[in-house]
């Protein structure tokens, strides 16, 4: 991490975002249980775990997609469960949103895309929003000739690159990024890095990724948790595995952290094992 | 600072389930669907007539749905509408002629189009053709996660997606009713008057006498109710969908099912309502022969 990236340590004094006690579930599945966790200004965090353990739950708990059956999220210190329609409309206003695939409006040009959240939100003229929409492509690396096209006709890393432009043409405060380089070649993967990179250099942005793509964590996030699914805990172990800087996580005193970093199956070779045995004839 | 505590689930000691435990279970599950879906599907109604009537919809997405639905619709209503005339008229024939009252074969034909298979046959195309790919698009919009991008950019989803469909066919629906009951009258006279040599005045005669206003009216006043039936139905479901495609396929499906069921649910309730409301205010019964 370069030292211009790094957040100011004063900075970090109050959290932008302050979840306590958030428990979720869907019907009887209970997917996240009393996880607090508290992002201060600045950081990128990148939240890591193996699939269905509650990364993108707990993601978009925090932005106030979903809301907790139990626990408070707290945004700039307002309790965004207790909030009305109106006040959460005004507070999404400051988060972006980066959906994993992207999740363009397919009834729109990509320009119309792009230019949602200004016309939503501001009442500018029809020029200023066609130079920010343009600019923000740029940025994004994408030629203006995209801005006429429709979602079906980019390819996967254009769509990420648009969503990318669309998550920050309001300049948000908070950037969620849902997978941000699932699915995309490594070369695409580390365009989208280092557009990250890029975004937290242009101003001082607090970032949140979900992803299970290490080299992602490592290269984009300055603090680093891990999730462990709920069903695979004995009771009294924490879901949060892991809490501490990438540089820790090969070293991590739990083994499950460091199989999950190496990408190692580790007992779960032998799980495999006793399900095929229990199912064979 | 990350953690968590946990807390040990409640493990409630039960009783081994019996043949009747499990009767009960099945029957109780349901019950509690049904009574749930009835009210997310109410609740769902309440959020989008508050945005309707705070908040004007984007004219953009507005202007799409009334094309989609009016414009779009009006081929095939006033093509199955002709066809119905004309069903109507082949069915009826035989046992007018027996009776020899052909040339009242128009009372019949236009009667039954303009109260009752007008607005249904309206509403039934409408929910087919709309209505399916209304759930199907939102279906989609939810599994792909942009109905969850509206929310982050502020968009409220009922308000963006909800009330210009739900607008579009509460206030085209009327204009297809009325073209279906056109198009059935026009194929009713031509297969009486041109194929089956029935007498051009008498029919037109007798049709003019006992259709009368109230007719048309009811007709038309029901369509509304069947349009937002529809709209709410067929949303509710497309915001409600499973995951995959398969999720959107029961979707759409459930849409047209659920919507044609209430469709004729809410025909029969309209028709005991406003015959009352007609017998009191005319006291008389009506004849038609």
């Amino acid at each position: 991490m370069s030292a211009e990236t790094t957040p100011d340590a004063d900075s970090f004094d109050t959290p932008l975002v302050d979840a306590r006690a958030v428990s979720v579930r869907f019907e009887t599945q209970r997917i996240l249980h009393e996880i607090n966790l508290s992002i201060p200004r600045g950081q990128t965090l990148a939240i890591i775990g193996e699939s269905g353990c509650g990364k993108t739950v707990l993601m978009k708990t925090l932005v106030g997609l979903i809301r907790p059956n139990e626990g408070e999220v707290r945004f700039d210190g307002r309790d965004l469960v207790k909030m009305n329609s109106e006040q959460l409309t005004r507070t999404r206003k400051r988060f972006g949103f980066v959906f994993q695939n992207a999740a363009l409006f397919d009834s729109m040009s990509i320009f119309d895309n792009v230019a949602f959240p200004v016309r939503q939100h501001e009442n500018v003229a029809e020029d200023e929003i066609q130079s920010r929409v343009m600019q923000n492509l740029a940025e994004v690396g994408l030629p203006s000739e995209v801005a006429k096209k429709r979602p079906s006709e980019l390819s996967g890393g254009m769509r990420k690159r648009v969503g990318l432009a669309r998550a920050l043409i309001l300049l948000p405060e908070l950037v969620v990024y849902d997978e941000p380089t699932t699915g995309l070649d490594p070369i695409m993967s580390d365009v989208i890095n280092e557009l990250i990179l890029a975004t937290r250099r242009r101003y001082p942005v607090t970032s949140v990724v979900v992803t299970h793509d290490m080299r992602t964590a490592r290269k984009v996030a300055n603090r680093v948790i891990m999730l462990y699914p709920r069903r695979r805990l004995e009771a009294g172990q924490s879901q949060v595995l892991f809490d501490g800087s990438p540089s820790g996580l090969d070293n991590a005193d739990d083994r499950r952290v460091r199989q999950f970093v190496r990408g190692e199956a580790g007992e779960r070779l032998d799980e495999l094992t006793r399900q095929r045995q229990a199912l064979m004839p | 600072m990350a953690g968590t505590t946990f807390r040990d689930d409640i493990d409630v000691d039960a009783t081994p389930p019996t043949r009747l435990t499990n009767w009960v279970s099945d029957w109780g599950g349901i019950v509690i669907d049904g009574v749930s879906t009835v009210g997310d599907i109410t609740i769902f109604a309440y959020r989008m007539f508050t945005w309707m009537f705070t908040r004007l919809p984007c004219r953009g997405t507005t202007m799409i749905n009334f094309y989609q639905v009016g414009v779009l619709s009006l081929p095939v209503v006033a093509l199955t509408g002709t066809f119905i005339g004309m069903v109507l008229a082949v069915q009826s024939h035989h046992q007018f002629h027996l009776i020899g009252l052909e040339s009242r074969l128009g009372v019949v034909i236009n009667t039954s189009l303009v109260r009752e298979l007008g607005p249904v046959l309206a509403a039934t195309m409408l929910a087919g053709r709309v209505g399916s790919a209304m759930a199907a698009v939102l279906g989609t919009m939810r599994v792909t996660e942009q109905i969850d991008a509206l929310t982050t950019m502020g968009a409220d989803p009922i308000h963006y997606l909800v009330v210009p469909r739900f607008m579009a066919c509460i206030l085209l629906i009327p204009a297809l009713t009325i073209m279906a009951d056109f198009m059935g009258i026009v194929g009713g006279y031509f297969y009486s008057v041109i194929i089956l040599g029935i007498d051009h005045a008498a029919y037109l005669q007798n049709s003019r006498d006992y259709v009368s206003g109230y007719d048309l009216f009811t007709g038309i006043f029901k369509s509304i109710f069947f349009g937002g039936t529809i709209a709410i139905v067929s949303c509710y479901q497309g915001f409600n969908c499973e995951p995959g495609a398969e999720g959107v396929g029961n979707a759409a499906t459930t849409a047209f099912v659920m919507s044609f069921v209430l469709i004729l649910s809410i025909d029969l309730v309209l028709n005991i309502i406003l015959d009352a409301i007609y017998y009191s205010i005319w006291t008389s019964q009506p004849s038609f022969l």
